[in-house]
C-alpha cells in the first residue's frame, strides 16, 4: 500500500509544481491526438458522406470494411505505418518516421475508420426523405451536405469523441512510429509504459492521472456542446 | 383553357432495378391550375412528382419549365429555387418554427430583415404565430405539417408539389388544414400539383384531375369530367362508382339508352345516358349517393330505373350508411342514419333500389369481352 501511496504523493507534487517534462509530455499528446482527430474527421467524414449519399456497388462491402477498421488494432495499424515510412519502404523518402508526423499518420489511420462508421451511421439514421427535401427547397449540393452534417450534429459529436479516445489512449502504434524520444515523440501513454517499465510508479501514475483527467476534460467539452445544441 | 403551359412533360418513364415504374406519353401543368394526382398506394404519384419536380432523374423523357428544357445539373438547380415540395413526413430541421420557415431563403441568401418579415407573415397565415420560437420538435403532427407548408408558401414557388400532405393527420386536424389551404391557394393563385388517395380532398382542391394506376395515368382531365365520366372501370371504382354493370344496347335515342344487362337471375332493363350503337356492348356506373331506397309496398318512385332488391350488407360510414344490395346484380347506396331506421333496413329487408337515368353514365364502349 505504501507503494501506491507514495506514488500519489509524488505523482500530485508533480502536478503541483508544473513540472516541465511531465507539461511538454502532456502538451504534445494533446497536439498529436488532436491534430489526428482533425484529420480523421475530414477523412471520415467524407467517405462518410460518399457512402451514405451514393448508391454504387460494393457499397455494401464499404460499410463492412468501415466496421471492421473500427476496431483496428493500433499495433497492426503501427506496423504497417513503419513498413511504409521505413528508409527503404514506400513513403520512406519522406523521413518522417519517429517525429511527430508520423504518429499523427499512425492516430489518423485509426480514428478515421472510427468517425468514418459512426458519421455513416449518423447520417443513414436521418430521416430517408430529408435530402429531397432539403433539394426542394433550392439547396444546391454543398448546402445539402452542410444541413444533413448539421442534422447529424449530435450522433457526429459522438464520433469525434470516440476517435479522440481511441487515440489518445492508444500506445502501440505510437511507440513503434514515434519511439518514445525524449523531448520529440514522447507523449502520455508511451512515457507511462516506459516509466512503469523502470519500476518509477510515482511518474508513472501522474501521467496516468493526467491522461485520465485529459480524457475526461476533452468529453466534458464535447459532451457539453451536444446537450446544449440538443436543448436550444 | 387558354392558361399557358408552365411546365410540359413528355415521353416520361422512371425505371428502377430494371423494371418500369412510371410511364407517362405527355403531362401539361397549367399556370395557376390545382392538378390533383389521385391512386391507391404505389400508383406511382410519388414517382411522378419527384420526376416533375426535377428531384429524381427520369430514365427517359423531356422536362420543359416556362418553354426552356431542363437537361443540364445548372438548369435542374435553377429551376428547383423556383418550385418546391411538401412531403407527407413534414421533415422538419431539429431547430426552432422560425429557423424552418426561413431555411430556403437563407438558402438564397435572402436579407435578414426580408427573410424575418416572411417568415413571420407566413407563420401567422398558417397559425403559427406564436410557435415561431418552439423548437419543431415539440409541434403536434398538423403544426408540424403547418411550419412544412409555411416553409413552402415562403418561397413564393412558381410551382408547388405537395406529395400526400394530409395521409398522416386525424381527421379533424386535416379538417383545418384542408380549409386554410384551399384559402391560400384561391388567394395566391399558385400553380399546384397534389397527390391523394383521398378523392374528397382532390375534389376540394383540385381543377384537373388524373388517375393513376401501376404507373400510368388512366385518365387525366378536367375534375368533374373525370369524377362524372370515368372511361375506364379502375377509374369509376376509384371516383366512387360502385356499380359497374355490363349490358348490351337495345336502342338509343337522344343520349338516351336501353340496355339489358344479363344475369342468371333473368335479364334486366336499364335506361342509361350516352352515345352508342344499338347491339355494342357497353359497361356503364352507378354512384352509390344517386340510388334511392324505399320499401316495396311504398311503390312510389318516379325514376326510370327501379329495381326490387334485398338487402344484403349495413356498413356504417361515419355521418351515413352503405347499403348492399342483391337486385340480381350487385348495387350500393349511401342512406342517411334517419332514413335507415325509418325503413328499418337491416340484411334481409326486401327494398325498391331506384336511381334516375342521367344517374347512369355510360363508362366505355369496347373491347368488353375478355374484361370483367
Amino acid at each position: 500500500m505504501d507503494l501506491i501511496w507514495e506514488g500519489l504523493r509524488k505523482a500530485l507534487e508533480l502536478l503541483l509544481t508544473l513540472d516541465p517534462e511531465v507539461l511538454r509530455v502532456t502538451l504534445l499528446s494533446l497536439q498529436i491526438s488532436g491534430a489526428a482527430t482533425l484529420v480523421s474527421l475530414v477523412i471520415g467524414l467524407s467517405v462518410a458522406l460518399v457512402v451514405a449519399l451514393n448508391d454504387f456497388p460494393g457499397r455494401r462491402l464499404v460499410i463492412a470494411l468501415l466496421n471492421t477498421g473500427m476496431g483496428l488494432p493500433p499495433v497492426v495499424v503501427g506496423l504497417f505505418v513503419t513498413v511504409l515510412l521505413w528508409r527503404s519502404g514506400p513513403l520512406g523518402f519522406l523521413g518522417i518516421l519517429y517525429t511527430p508526423s508520423a504518429m499523427v499518420l499512425a492516430q489518423a489511420a485509426i480514428a478515421s475508420p472510427i468517425i468514418a462508421g459512426i458519421g455513416l451511421a449518423a447520417l443513414q439514421q436521418l430521416p430517408p426523405g430529408l435530402r429531397l427535401q432539403i433539394l426542394a427547397l433550392g439547396a444546391s449540393r454543398p448546402q445539402m451536405v452542410w444541413l444533413l452534417l448539421k442534422e447529424a450534429r449530435l450522433p457526429l459529436l459522438a464520433a469525434v469523441m470516440a476517435g479522440f479516445g481511441g487515440v489518445i489512449s492508444e500506445v502501440g502504434a505510437s511507440i513503434m512510429v514515434g519511439g518514445n524520444i525524449k523531448g520529440q515523440t514522447r507523449v502520455l501513454t508511451t512515457a507511462t509504459v516506459m516509466e512503469t517499465g523502470r519500476g518509477n510508479f510515482d511518474i508513472a501514475i501522474a501521467l496516468s492521472l493526467i491522461l485520465l483527467v485529459l480524457a475526461f476534460s476533452v468529453n466534458a467539452v464535447l459532451t457539453h456542446l451536444q446537450q446544449r445544441s440538443r436543448r436550444s | 383553357m387558354t392558361r399557358t403551359t408552365l411546365l410540359q412533360a413528355r415521353s416520361l418513364t422512371v425505371h428502377r432495378a430494371g423494371a418500369q415504374v412510371l410511364e407517362v406519353p405527355a403531362l401539361d401543368l397549367r399556370a395557376g391550375e390545382v392538378f390533383a394526382l389521385m391512386g391507391p398506394n404505389g400508383a406511382g404519384k410519388s414517382t411522378l412528382m419527384l420526376a416533375l419536380a426535377g428531384l429524381l432523374p427520369p430514365t427517359t423523357g423531356a422536362l420543359h419549365f416556362r418553354g426552356q428544357p431542363l437537361c443540364s445539373r445548372a438548369e435542374i438547380e435553377a429551376y428547383r429555387r423556383r418550385m418546391t415540395m411538401v412531403f407527407q413526413d413534414p421533415l422538419l430541421f431539429d431547430t426552432s418554427v422560425a429557423r424552418n420557415i426561413g431555411t430556403g431563403l437563407k438558402l438564397r441568401g435572402v436579407p435578414k430583415d426580408e427573410l424575418r418579415s416572411r417568415v413571420e407573415t407566413w407563420a401567422r397565415r398558417l397559425g403559427l404565430g406564436a410557435l415561431l420560437d418552439r423548437p419543431a420538435r415539440q409541434l403536434s403532427g398538423g403544426e408540424a405539417q403547418r411550419t412544412s407548408l409555411a416553409r413552402a408558401f415562403v418561397l413564393n414557388p412558381e410551382i408547388l408539389f405537395l406529395d400526400e400532405p394530409f395521409s398522416a393527420l386525424d381527421a379533424q386536424t386535416r379538417e383545418g388544414l384542408l380549409d386554410d389551404l384551399g384559402h391560400i391557394l384561391a388567394e395566391t393563385g399558385t400553380t399546384t400539383v397534389i397527390a391523394t388517395h383521398d378523392q374528397a380532398e382532390a375534389t376540394r382542391l383540385g381543377h384537373r384531375l388524373a388517375v393513376m394506376q401501376a404507373g400510368r395515368i388512366l385518365q387525366m382531365g378536367g375534375l368533374r369530367e373525370v369524377v362524372n365520366h370515368p372511361e375506364d372501370p379502375f377509374v369509376a371504382a376509384f371516383v366512387g362508382m360502385e356499380t359497374l354493370l355490363k349490358g348490351q344496347v337495345l336502342t338509343c335515342r337522344e343520349g338516351l339508352l336501353t340496355l339489358r344487362i344479363r344475369k342468371e337471375s333473368g335479364d334486366r332493363e336499364l335506361i342509361a345516358v350516352g352515345e352508342a350503337d344499338p347491339g355494342q356492348t357497353v359497361l356503364v356506373g352507378v354512384r352509390p349517393e344517386h340510388v334511392v331506397l324505399a320499401l316495396q309496398s311504398d311503390n312510389l318512385t318516379s325514376a326510370r330505373n327501379a329495381f326490387p332488391g334485398t338487402v344484403t350488407k349495413v356498413i356504417p360510414r361515419g355521418p351515413y350508411f352503405r347499403v348492399e344490395l342483391d337486385c340480381g346484380f350487385y348495387l350500393t347506396a349511401f342512406v342517411t342514419d334517419q332514413s335507415l331506421s325509418e325503413l328499418g333496413l337491416q340484411p334481409g329487408s326486401r327494398v325498391t333500389a331506384s336511381f334516375k337515368a342521367t344517374s347512369v353514365h355510360l363508362i366505355r364502349k369496347e373491347g368488353l369481352d375478355s374484361e370483367l
